[in-house]
C-alpha cells in the first residue's frame, strides 16, 4: 500500500513521512496538524479528561480510587481520550544535583526531603506509521486530511485488532458498545475551524494544538531554554520524523524517561516488519505443501501396499 | 526559567515545583522504581499475590522504570475459546485439505474423504469462532468491504472467503458422491489454499505490539504450520484405516518435530519476552503440550512399526491433536501475559535505546 513498509525511511520515504495525509490519498489537504504537550507546565488540573468527556460525549468509565497519586483515570482507553498522570518522586538531599543552576538547586534549599511532582496529559500520539491504522481489517480506522487518525465509528466491526497493535495501548474496545473508540484530535471541531476540547480548556498551555511543524519548531525552543535553565532532564519525545512510528502528530516535552509516565521508551510501528512477516509465513506455506507431498512420496498407493502387506504375511 | 517570582519563592519556602530538578535523578529514581514495584505486587490476583511476593523477594529488584507498574500496552480483547481456537482450527483445516488432496491423487479414499469433512468442520466451527469475537458480529461482513495487504485479518478474510467455500465443495461432494469433477478441482484448491490458511495466522498475531508474538515474528509461521500439520496429521491417524494412514503419520511427525524446533529456536532468539511461554497459564499449556506432543509422537511411530495398531495410532492421533490445541492456546496466552506486564515492553525498548550509537 505504502512504500514505507519494512525498509529503512530513505529520504524521499521521509518526505512522505512528514505529510501522511498525502500519503494516505488527500490531495489539496490544510497542513499537518497536532499536539505539542509540555508537561513542564501542566499543573494536573485535567480541564483537558473534562472536556474531552464533555465535547465527545464518552461515556464514564468508572469511578475509583486507585492510589496512584491524583490519578484515578489509570490510562488511556475507549472512554478515556485524555489522561493525567501523577508521578511524585521523592527527593534527597543527595539526590541535589552539585553546581545545578538556580532552579534546580533551589527548591530543597529548606533542607527538608520533599518530592517532585510530574504531571503529563498523555493522548492519542495520531502516528505517521499507525499500527491501529494498517491492521484494521474494515478500513473503519482512517488517516484524516488533517494526518489525524480517526475511527468511523459506523464502520468499525469490533475486531479488536487494532488493540494490541497500538504500541501505546491507546486504543481499546468499549466493552458495553463493541466498538474501538479513541482521540478524534477532535475532528469535527476542526472541521468548523475550532482547536481540539482539551488544547482550549487547558488553562496553562501544557497542550498547544498547531501545525506539526510550527509545534516543533516552538517545542525545541522551549527545551533549548529548559536545558539553558538548568532543566537538563527535560527532553522531547516522539517529536522525531526519524523514530519508529515516525513521529508522533501528537508529542511531548517530559521532565524524565517516557517509561516513568507510562509511555514505551522506543515505540516502533510493529507493520515495519510486516514485509518479512509474509515472507515467512509464504516460506512456511510452501513448506507445509512440500512436507505433506514428501509425507505421500515413497509410500505406494493405499490399494498396492495393502495387497503387498497380504502377500507378506503370508 | 518563565515562571514568576512568586512561584519561584513559593518554591524556595516549601515543596519542589515542576523546575525543582537538575540534573542528577539518581536517587528519586531508586525510590520511585520501589513505589512501582510495590503496586505491582499489590496488582496480582488473589491467592497468587502471595506466591508471587515471594518470588519477588528473592530476586533482584526489576530493573525498569515504569508507571506505578502498569502496562504500558493494552491486552487484546480478543476472547481465547475463540481466537486461539480459531488458530487450532484454521490450522487443523488447512493442512487437513492438502493431506486430502494428497491422499485423493494417490487413492486414498477414506484418508481423502475424511480429512474433507475434517477440514469443513474446522474451518465452519472457525468462522463461528471469529465471527462471535467480534464486537459487533452483524457486521462482520465489513471484514470484506476493503482488501488491506497491511492488515493480515483483512488478508486472512478474503483467503478464508475462497478457501471455505473450497473445502466446503470438496467434502459434501465427497459425501453424497455427486459433482465428482467439481469436486475434485474444489479439493485440489482447498488443498492449495490450506497452506496459506495454516500459516497467515502465524502472521495475524506477530504483526502486533505484543512482545512476545512481535518478537516471535521470525519463526512463528514454522511453528503454525508445524503445528497445523501435527493437528491434521493427529485428524487423519484417528480416523482414516491403518493401512491409509501412512502419509498422515508421517506429515504429523515432521510437523511435531518443526514445530518443536522452531518453539525451541525463538524463544532462544527473542529474549526476555521468551519467559511468558515458560510461566503462569502459557506455561503450563506450552508443557503439556510437549508432553502431548511426546506420547502422541511415541504412539504413532508404535502404531505404525511392525504389526499395526490401530488402536495406538487413534491415541498418537488424539494426543496429537491435543498437543496443537495446547500450543495454540499456550501462545495465545504468552502474548496476552506479555502485554500486561510492562517490563516485556519498557526493559528491551531501553537496551535498545541505550545501544543505539548517539
Amino acid at each position: 500500500m505504502t512504500t514505507f513498509l519494512g525498509l529503512p525511511l530513505t529520504e524521499a520515504q521521509r518526505r512522505e513521512s512528514v505529510d501522511p495525509a498525502s500519503a494516505s490519498g488527500h490531495t489539496d489537504h490544510p497542513p499537518r496538524m497536532g499536539f505539542f504537550t509540555d508537561t513542564s507546565v501542566c499543573i494536573g488540573c485535567k480541564a483537558c479528561e473534562v472536556a474531552c468527556k464533555e465535547w465527545n460525549a464518552v461515556p464514564d468509565d468508572g469511578l475509583k480510587l486507585t492510589g496512584m497519586s491524583y490519578d484515578n483515570t489509570e490510562s488511556l482507553g475507549a472512554s478515556t481520550w485524555r489522561h493525567v498522570a501523577f508521578i511524585e518522586q521523592p527527593v534527597t538531599r543527595a539526590a541535589r544535583p552539585e553546581g545545578a543552576g538556580p532552579d534546580g538547586g533551589s527548591a530543597v534549599v529548606g533542607g527538608a526531603d520533599g518530592i517532585r511532582w510530574l504531571m503529563s496529559s498523555d493522548v492519542c500520539k495520531h502516528c505517521t506509521h499507525a499500527a491501529c491504522l494498517d491492521v484494521c481489517p474494515t478500513g473503519a480506522l482512517i488517516r484524516t486530511e488533517y494526518g489525524s487518525v480517526i475511527v468511523q465509528s459506523d464502520v468499525c466491526n469490533g475486531c479488536g485488532y487494532c488493540v494490541p497493535a497500538c504500541p501505546y495501548g491507546v486504543i481499546d474496545i468499549r466493552e458495553e458498545d463493541g466498538r474501538a473508540w479513541k482521540c478524534t484530535l477532535c475532528y469535527d471541531r476542526l472541521e468548523v475551524g475550532l482547536e481540539p476540547a482539551c488544547a482550549k480548556t487547558c488553562p496553562t498551555d501544557s497542550i498547544q494544538f498547531g501545525e506539526l511543524d510550527e509545534l516543533r519548531e516552538r517545542a525545541n525552543q522551549r527545551l533549548d531554554q529548559l536545558h539553558a535553565n538548568g532543566t537538563t532532564n527535560a527532553r522531547l519525545y516522539g517529536e522525531s520524523p526519524d523514530d519508529g512510528v515516525g513521529g508522533q502528530g501528537a508529542f511531548f516535552l517530559l521532565l524524565d524517561e517516557p517509561e516513568v509516565y507510562g509511555l514505551p521508551p522506543d515505540p516502533v510501528v510493529t507493520t515495519r516488519d510486516l514485509p518479512a512477516m509474509w515472507r515467512g509465513a509464504g516460506l512456511a506455506a510452501a513448506s507445509l505443501l512440500a512436507g505433506i507431498a514428501m509425507s505421500f512420496i515413497g509410500s505406494k498407493p493405499a490399494a498396492t501396499s495393502a495387497k503387498q502387506r497380504k502377500v507378506g504375511r503370508r | 526559567m518563565s515562571t514568576s517570582d512568586v512561584t519561584r519563592e513559593g518554591i524556595r519556602g516549601a515543596r519542589p515545583g515542576r523546575e525543582a530538578m537538575g540534573a542528577n535523578q539518581t536517587a528519586p529514581t531508586v525510590i520511585a522504581d520501589g513505589l512501582s514495584i510495590e503496586r505491582d505486587q499489590r496488582g496480582q490476583r488473589g491467592q497468587r499475590g502471595q506466591r508471587r511476593k515471594a518470588e519477588r523477594a528473592m530476586v533482584p529488584k526489576a530493573e525498569f522504570r515504569s508507571y506505578y507498574g502498569r502496562p504500558v500496552l493494552k491486552p487484546p480483547t480478543w476472547k481465547a475459546l475463540d481466537i486461539a481456537g480459531y488458530l487450532f482450527l484454521g490450522g487443523l483445516a488447512g493442512a487437513s485439505s492438502t493431506i486430502a488432496a494428497g491422499a485423493e491423487l494417490t487413492g486414498r479414499g477414506r484418508l481423502a474423504k475424511h480429512g474433507k469433512i475434517g477440514a469443513l468442520a474446522a474451518i465452519s466451527l472457525g468462522a463461528v469462532g471469529l465471527v462471535h469475537d467480534l464486537g459487533r458480529p452483524s457486521r462482520f461482513a465489513n471484514m470484506l468491504r476493503v482488501l488491506k495487504p497491511t492488515s493480515p485479518m483483512s488478508v486472512g478474510s478474503w483467503l478464508l472467503s475462497a478457501y471455505a467455500p473450497a473445502a466446503g465443495v470438496a467434502a459434501l461432494t465427497s459425501v453424497f458422491g455427486r459433482f465428482t469433477g467439481l469436486g475434485r478441482a474444489a479439493t485440489f484448491g482447498a488443498g492449495l489454499l490450506g497452506p496459506a490458511v495454516a500459516s497467515y495466522t502465524a502472521v495475524l498475531i506477530s504483526d502486533t505490539a505484543a512482545p512476545a508474538w512481535h518478537d516471535a515474528y521470525q519463526e512463528m509461521p514454522f511453528i503454525f504450520v508445524g503445528s497445523a500439520a501435527t493437528a491434521a496429521g493427529g485428524l487423519g491417524l484417528l480416523t482414516a484405516p491403518v493401512r491409509e494412514a501412512g502419509p498422515a503419520a508421517r506429515a504429523a511427525l515432521l510437523g511435531a518435530g518443526v514445530e518443536t524446533a522452531g518453539l525451541h529456536i525463538m524463544k532462544r532468539r527473542i529474549g526476555l519476552a521468551a519467559e511468558t511461554y515458560d510461566q503462569g497459564r502459557a506455561g503450563a499449556l506450552m508443557k503439556a503440550a510437549e508432553a502431548l506432543t511426546a506420547v502422541g509422537a511415541a504412539a504413532t511411530v508404535v502404531g505404525r512399526a511392525g504389526r499395526r495398531s490401530r488402536a495406538a495410532s487413534a491415541i498418537g492421533g488424539t494426543a496429537l491433536m491435543a498437543a496443537s490445541v495446547c500450543t495454540r492456546f499456550g501462545i495465545f496466552e504468552a502474548g496476552r501475559a506479555s502485554t500486561e506486564d510492562p517490563k516485556y515492553t519498557v526493559v528491551p525498548q531501553r537496551e535498545r535505546i541505550d545501544q543505539a550509537p548517539r
